[in-house]
């Protein structure tokens, strides 16, 4: 499906509350503690820890996380379950309270804000989930309306913005259906409608395409791209899924048993995964020697005909692409590509190729091709022989 | 032959009896209304891991609650009899049985409530509190309306045990139709009186319960 982000000004200015209709809400300054220049959602967490007591002992759920998340970007947490990535996201608007460290939601210590101010701050984070958590008993209208209804916006705003919300995630025509009605994806659109209700800079994703078919979840994240280009909000979500980091995420963070295994951009972590908990989540995605291959494969070389196999790797990075005219002359001989999987992430390459290589005696200086401005890959690997056939 | 020579007692007895029993069922049954969510509300947000998390208050509320639904009906509608005085202002008729009614009935709804309040899906909840919503948002926009179902089968089902109660009140000569029963077709074994309230009861509780389960059935399929 094609969205456009329409009435965009008013998005991206949103019509936050003048009035707040609490007494303790207006005894804070507008703006509550974050003084001066509109906040852009950058979030930093120090060495932030959770334990939880449970019946076993205490649980050790998050250790030592310590991070930095860009205004704009989009950050994906990824982890096996069970590996604290839920803990993390929910200590953000803090719905999780840390046992040790701090959580700066644009320099501001979010352990410190009262109850008003916590109100304030939740109005400034959006949240989806896994499970939509939509209101059974409200139309999709009133659903979206729920948050700027609560936080006191006057009927004739809410009634616009709310047309605004439903134009961006293309389900104008639902206004007054009930969510029971609405397939996942349409559920998961009136979702994000509503966490952006009240024009935050932050928009948690907990698990937000897990309960979606294949098709759906492409739909939904590239929304959610396209929400944090054109409204510049910065995107945290969690996942179990590689593919989901993929296609979306800059950074990313893999979580491993409530400790950070690996931080960076997704280029870089994906070319050269140095974490066994990364290596186990990416292998799903990379695509080995097919097996009848590997069945035939032999450490010595065959007498008679044969052919070498050999594996070539892009790490991203280096400007380095498989240049197919250059790795045959490189390699000197008949080249045959048994198969390959590359993929272009954030401009860089990475993947492999296998290549079968004859007419080539000895043991050829394999490393000399990775290294210097000829390199033809990162990295060259002899699998073994196969006789020719 | 014409309706009135068929009939033992006159039409108007039982005319009588169904406005006194439909007058103290609605009247406490909308007392319990009233009392009941709030008490039922204040139990779940008191229950450990609420949001308003209070043992002691929550053990309070829970043995109270107890305390009244342990003791039989009839044993109430004595019991309460200094506190009816000082409410109605009198301890005989219809008024005099609308007091103990609605306080039987109100912790009895309350604990169906509070059923239906603990059944609200947490998530719901999260993302109530994610949104900005403040405690009582959560009360008005998440709980009552989820639990909306479970509340108005619940309520139901009430107005059927006040129903059954208010035969009860004749006791305290409230009138009614249980009272009718009792009078003429036990006391004076007139088995005419008995049959025509059984069937008018019957036809009661039905109607009741299903406009009750309509209405349920519709919250649900909206």
């Amino acid at each position: 499906m094609e969205l456009s982000i329409t009435a965009r000004q008013s998005l991206t200015a949103p019509s936050r509350p003048e009035a707040e209709h609490d007494a303790a809400a207006q005894a804070s300054a507008p703006g509550g503690p974050w003084p001066g220049s509109r906040p852009k959602g950058r979030v930093a967490l120090r060495q932030v820890g959770k334990t939880y007591l449970s019946s076993a002992g205490p649980v050790q759920a998050l250790q030592d996380i310590e991070l930095e998340i860009a205004p704009g970007s989009i950050f994906g947490i990824i982890g096996r379950s069970g590996a604290g990535k839920s803990s993390l996201l929910r200590t953000i608007n803090r719905l999780e309270t840390p046992t040790s460290g701090r959580i700066e939601v644009d320099g501001v210590d979010i352990a410190t804000l009262d109850d008003a101010q916590l109100v304030q701050l939740r109005r400034r984070i959006g949240m989806i989930f896994q499970h939509f958590n939509l209101l059974s008993a409200k139309t999709v209208f009133d659903n979206i309306a729920l948050p700027l209804r609560v936080a006191g916006v006057p009927r004739q705003q809410v009634e616009g913005r709310v047309r605004e919300l439903l134009a961006l995630v293309g389900l104008e025509d639902k206004a007054d259906t009930y969510p029971r009605r609405l397939s996942g994806g349409q559920k998961q659109r009136v979702g994000i409608a509503r966490a952006l209700a009240s024009g935050p800079e932050i928009l948690l994703c907990d698990e937000a395409t897990s309960a979606l078919d294949p098709e759906t979840t492409h739909a939904i994240l590239q929304l959610l791209r396209d929400i944090n280009r054109k409204l510049g909000i910065t995107v945290i979500l969690i996942t179990h899924e590689m593919s989901v980091i993929r296609e979306i995420a800059d950074q990313v963070l893999v979580l491993e048993q409530g400790r950070i295994a690996e931080l960076g951009p997704v280029w870089q972590v994906f070319g050269n995964p140095a974490h066994p908990a990364t290596q186990a989540l990416l292998a799903p995605l990379q695509q080995g020697l097919p097996p009848e291959l590997l069945d035939q494969l032999q450490t010595v070389p065959p007498s008679g005909l044969h052919e070498r196999i050999l594996q070539l790797q892009y790490r991203g990075g280096d400007g380095l692409e498989p240049d197919l005219l250059r790795v045959a002359q490189a390699l000197g001989g008949k080249t045959r590509l048994l198969q390959a999987s590359v993929e272009r992430i954030q401009g860089h390459t990475h993947g492999q190729l296998y290549i079968a290589l004859a007419d080539v005696t000895g043991s050829p200086d394999w490393q000399a091709l990775t290294q210097g401005p000829t390199a033809i890959a990162h990295h060259i690997k002899e699998l073994g022989y196969v006789t020719r056939t | 032959m014409s309706l009135e020579l068929s009939l033992s007692i006159p039409i108007e007895r039982y005319g009588n009896a169904l406005v006194d029993t439909l007058q103290m069922v609605g009247i406490s049954g909308a007392l319990a209304l009233v009392a009941g969510i709030p008490l039922a509300v204040l139990l779940i947000v008191t229950a450990p891991g609420g949001f308003l998390a209070s043992p002691r208050v929550h053990r309070v509320l829970g043995s109270i609650i107890n305390g009244f639904r342990a003791t039989p009906f009839i044993v109430l509608l004595v019991a309460l009899i200094p506190l009816t005085r000082l409410v109605a202002g009198t301890t005989i008729g219809v008024w005099a049985a609308i007091v103990p009614l609605a306080i039987s009935a109100t912790p009895f709804f309350a604990r169906i409530v509070e059923v239906s309040l603990r059944e609200v899906d947490p998530g719901l909840i999260e993302a109530a509190q994610a949104l900005g919503c403040k405690k009582w948002d959560i009360v008005r926009h998440v709980y009552l309306p989820e639990a909306l179902p479970g509340i108005v089968g619940g309520f139901t089902i009430t107005l059927v045990a006040l129903i059954s109660s208010s035969a009860m009140a004749g006791a305290v000569g409230a009138g009614g139709l249980g009272d009718l029963a009792i009078r003429y077709g036990y006391q004076r074994f007139d088995t005419q009186v008995m049959v025509i309230v059984i069937a008018v009861l019957i036809l009661l509780v039905s109607v009741v319960q299903r406009i009750g389960d309509g209405y349920v059935r519709w919250l649900r399929e909206r």
